[in-house]
């Protein structure tokens, strides 16, 4: 990055809003800075030359209306100009055309998943078409969280209990990021990761690469979305290497260790063919409906010693991505 | 009134002397933390404040010393999310609230007016040691675990965390009651303390602007009280109120807590106005430009204040019709603020301006405030915020105005009261250099902000993208430049009550009313009712003995 990029007030504008908003932003900086030089400007040139010297008196101050006049009313025009174009650029923003495609946008402390129209999932990224106006239908399963792409100038809140939309059209192909824009805390400590690092997970982790593709790419994600991911020469991931990659990539790893350790929830080593304590003090075996079941309605049976925290994945995975994740908890055994 | 204290029978003999300064009047811890004296209990609050201020910046610096670098650079990410929640909770509630009105409103609006004391004495040492328990609570927070949700307290973020959310709220709910009462007793004590002939069209704007901001302060403080009452009752009793899953509105509580934090801005602000416009007309010489005007734009502000709450909930999921009604109603709080800026650029108009440590301050108050007030067009303008929305461009935005504007007028006024409540001199040239330090400081930290704000860097991060780093350092860079100038103001002020050559009763040749008295003034602050026979900013009408008391050759030869 060189200093003259260090110095641009916004950043590259990737999305049909962007032309308008940088329009309307720069005229109000550039209005803003004329009248901040003419004011301040004003200000110094009459310390300087009123400046206190010895026998010159301050003069009474008198009175001007026309001037006190001019100077209440004539911003009001500025201010309505600003105004209508602010509320109009606000209206497009919150009017997706009807052809819009929808992704389901769900946010979590502190993960966001995005549910694509053929039921695929990606968990922190999302990729979108290229020239094709896509709304994100977006919730929240416990605090507020905002989902903001500062690429396509669009923001909006994720509020529990409620939907809220935005839409964009991008315009460009590329890799650009979004972020979780409202304040939802962190973990207590640092969490250690798939790769061995200790990592501080929080509202400032809650963010990821949004990739746009050119619609030609458009069907092959989709159905890639719903497959085992595949090695780099082709084959595909057995289950329980699809489950290690869920493992991380739908933030299991933020609670639970595959080392013994216990974090916010129980370990994954050793338990598959066990039985475990429940908080009722009953005992359950640990098999493929216990798993199935702890995920998707995880505070039914809740291990003894763990607070009931985790949020539902109940259509957060397609039953292929389920039976990964209790392949690679059976393969810690 | 002074008038009743004459006629009075001859005092008992603990009493304090009516007629000897009230720093000594009567003697003791004791009778400092029983007085019923305005000046004393605006003291108090002064020294608690500035304590307040000392806590709430060294969280600052701790903050910008974690944003140096990326990742984690002296502490992890739940401790920075309590230090951010305390540097704002301990700068909002405990320092810029009670900071102008509750000490300098104590010591100088009584003798602004040419009366005795406050209309309720009693009333306003009750405020104090209300002010007192409610930062002991908040005190309390910290050494028990603190809190975690930033100073706006958002559920349903707030119910659930595990932080000692009650005590910090109980702390904040209390602190209310005494910003009420001390609200209260101004409002009595303008409307009904006025000396002979000191008529509205008399007051001084410091008064106007303490008037504005009482108003807002007994209007607007009880929601806050209700929606702190409410987020307890929700965390304690589990009553949904707010929270979704027990059938509330998350969306409720911004509307509830806004009601009231929005006037709050207008709390802060305001009272930094009225020291402001003192400011000008002390050191330019005459009379404010559009003294009607200013005053009136102050009430203006306290008015709309109460109107514009939604604009801190563009992106929240508001009802778009809301969310446009909001947004017409902000750009109308340009008019009264563009309306003061323009009349104290034209106070200058062939003034005699004297570059004074408080004039700098007045001046840093007026570019400062500039820049805040027309980023808050960017804000106010409904598409332009949505990107802008909860990014560091809104952190510095209201820096601009909280710090620009509030701290650069209380700091203006400290020095400029200062002979006034010390009744010492405290060396210029070392207090202009602190001002540099400051002014350079401050703009350093925020204008870096405003740039990574507009290019998408969130608030409330602990951890950012490397895109951010150079102007993340650079901010703390000039967190450092800015600390050095408060330690070289502190080291000022120590200098002067320790050291300080004693104070004529005007030093700065002000033909404010306050200075028509001795400095610092004795206890009952008039020897007899003052009669108030010309405004506060006729020069022009002043006698010189009443403009130069003393000095100024007493002045030269400490500033040499």
């Amino acid at each position: 990055m060189n200093s003259t990029d260090l110095m641009k007030q916004l950043p590259a504008q990737w999305s049909t809003f962007g032309p308008g908003y940088d329009w309307l932003f720069y005229f109000i900086y550039w209005m803003s800075v004329a009248l901040f030089v003419g004011i301040i400007g004003t200000a110094i040139f009459f310390v300087v030359k009123y400046r206190r010297r010895p026998g010159v008196k301050a003069e009474p101050t008198g009175h001007n209306l026309v001037m006190e006049l001019a100077w209440t009313v004539a911003p009001v025009i500025l201010l309505v100009l600003l105004f209508h174009w602010g509320f109009a650029g606000y209206v497009s923003l919150t009017s997706p055309p009807p052809d819009a495609m929808d992704i389901r946008v769900r946010a979590r402390k502190w993960s966001w998943d995005f549910e694509y129209p053929n039921g695929g999932h990606t968990a922190n990224s999302v990729t979108i078409p290229i020239n094709r106006p896509v709304r994100f239908v977006i919730s929240s399963e416990d605090v507020l969280h905002a989902m903001f792409i500062p690429a396509f100038r669009v923001k909006r809140d994720a509020v529990p209990g409620m939907y809220s939309t935005l839409w964009f059209q991008a315009t460009h192909t590329g890799d650009t990021r979004f972020y979780c824009a409202e304040y939802c805390g962190a973990a207590d400590a640092p969490v250690i990761g798939a790769d061995g690092v200790a990592r501080e997970t929080g509202h400032f982790s809650m963010g990821g690469p949004v990739h746009i593709i050119p619609q030609s790419q458009w069907q092959e994600f989709l159905v890639g979305i719903l497959r085992a991911p595949t090695h780099a020469n082709g084959t595909e991931f057995t289950p329980a290497e699809w489950g290690e990659q869920l493992y991380t990539a739908q933030n299991c790893n933020t609670c639970h260790s595959v080392n013994g350790s216990a974090m916010t929830g129980p370990t994954w080593q050793h338990i598959f063919g066990h039985d475990v304590a429940l908080a009722d003090g009953s005992h359950v075996p640990v098999d493929e409906n216990y798993v199935r079941r702890s995920i998707l309605e995880p505070n039914a049976q809740v291990v003894q010693g763990f607070n009931p925290v985790m949020p539902s994945y109940q259509g957060s995975l397609t039953d292929r991505q389920l039976d990964a994740l209790i392949a690679y908890i059976r393969s810690l055994r | 009134m002074a008038t009743e204290a004459e006629i009075a029978p001859s005092h008992h003999h603990d009493e304090p002397d009516p007629n000897a300064n009230y720093l000594i009047a009567s003697k003791g811890v004791w009778s400092w933390l029983t007085t019923l004296d305005h000046k004393r209990i605006g003291v108090m609050y002064l020294i608690s404040v500035t304590l307040a201020f000392f806590m709430g910046g060294m969280f600052a610096l701790l903050i910008r010393l974690e944003l140096l670098t990326p990742g984690r650079t002296i502490m992890g990410a739940a401790t920075y999310n309590r230090v951010f929640t305390l540097h704002g909770a301990i700068m909002v509630f405990l320092f810029i609230i009670p900071s102008i009105p509750a000490a300098m409103g104590n010591f100088i609006l009584p003798i602004m007016l040419g009366a005795k004391d406050v209309a309720f004495p009693r009333l306003n040492l009750m405020s104090f040691y209300i002010y007192v328990i409610g930062a002991i609570f908040c005190l309390f927070s910290i050494v028990s675990g603190a809190v975690d949700t930033g100073w706006t307290f958002y559920t349903p973020y707030s119910t659930t965390s595990s932080s000692s959310v009650v005590s910090m709220t109980l702390g904040v709910f209390i602190l209310g009651f005494s910003s009420i009462l001390t609200g209260l007793n101004f409002i009595v004590t303008i409307h009904k303390l006025r000396a002979p002939g000191m008529h509205w069209r008399r007051l001084p704007l410091f008064v106007w602007g303490m008037y504005a901001t009482s108003v807002i302060q007994v209007l607007a403080t009880p929601v806050l009280a209700i929606t702190l009452a409410l987020l307890a009752m929700e965390k304690v009793l589990g009553l949904g109120i707010f929270d979704a899953s027990l059938g509330g509105d998350p969306v409720l509580f911004q509307h509830f807590f806004w009601f009231y934090s929005h006037p709050a801005v207008y709390i802060m602000i305001v009272p930094g106005m009225a020291i402001v416009s003192e400011l000008f007309a002390t050191f330019s010489r005459r009379a404010v430009f559009g003294y009607f005007a200013i005053a009136m734009s102050s009430l203006g502000l306290a008015l709309l204040g109460f109107l514009v709450w939604g604009h801190h909930m563009f992106t929240s999921g508001q009802s778009e019709f809301s969310t446009m009604v909001f947004s017409g109603l902000t750009m109308l709080v340009a008019i009264p603020s563009g309306v003061k800026v323009f009349n104290w650029t034209a106070t200058l108009y062939k003034g005699s301006i004297w570059l004074t440590t408080p004039m700098l301050y007045a001046l840093s108050f007026l570019v400062l405030f500039t820049i805040g007030g027309l980023t808050g067009l960017f804000l106010g303008t409904l598409s332009v915020d949505i990107h802008l929305h909860d990014t560091y461009f809104v952190v510095a935005h209201f820096h601009y105005v909280m710090m620009g504007g509030t701290v650069m007028g209380f700091l203006g006024g400290l020095l400029y009261w200062w002979p006034k409540i010390t009744g010492k001199l405290y060396n210029e040239p070392a207090a202009k250099v602190s001002w540099g330090f400051i002014f350079v400081g401050f703009n350093a930290v925020f204008i870096a902000q405003f740039i990574m704000g507009s290019r998408g860097m969130p608030r409330r991060y602990y951890d950012y993208v490397p895109e951010f780093r150079p102007y993340h350092a650079f901010s703390t860079y000039g967190s450092w430049v800015l600390a050095v100038g408060f330690f070289i103001l502190a080291g000022v002020l120590i200098q002067s009550l320790l050291k300080g050559a004693k104070s004529p009763p005007n030093p700065w040749g002000s033909a404010g009313f306050e200075w028509n008295t001795s400095s610092p003034p004795i206890y009952s602050n008039f020897a007899e009712t003052p009669v108030i026979t010309r405004g506060p900013y006729d020069y022009h009408e002043a006698t010189e003995e009443e403009l130069f008391d003393g000095f100024p050759e007493d002045f030269k030869k400490t500033e040499s």
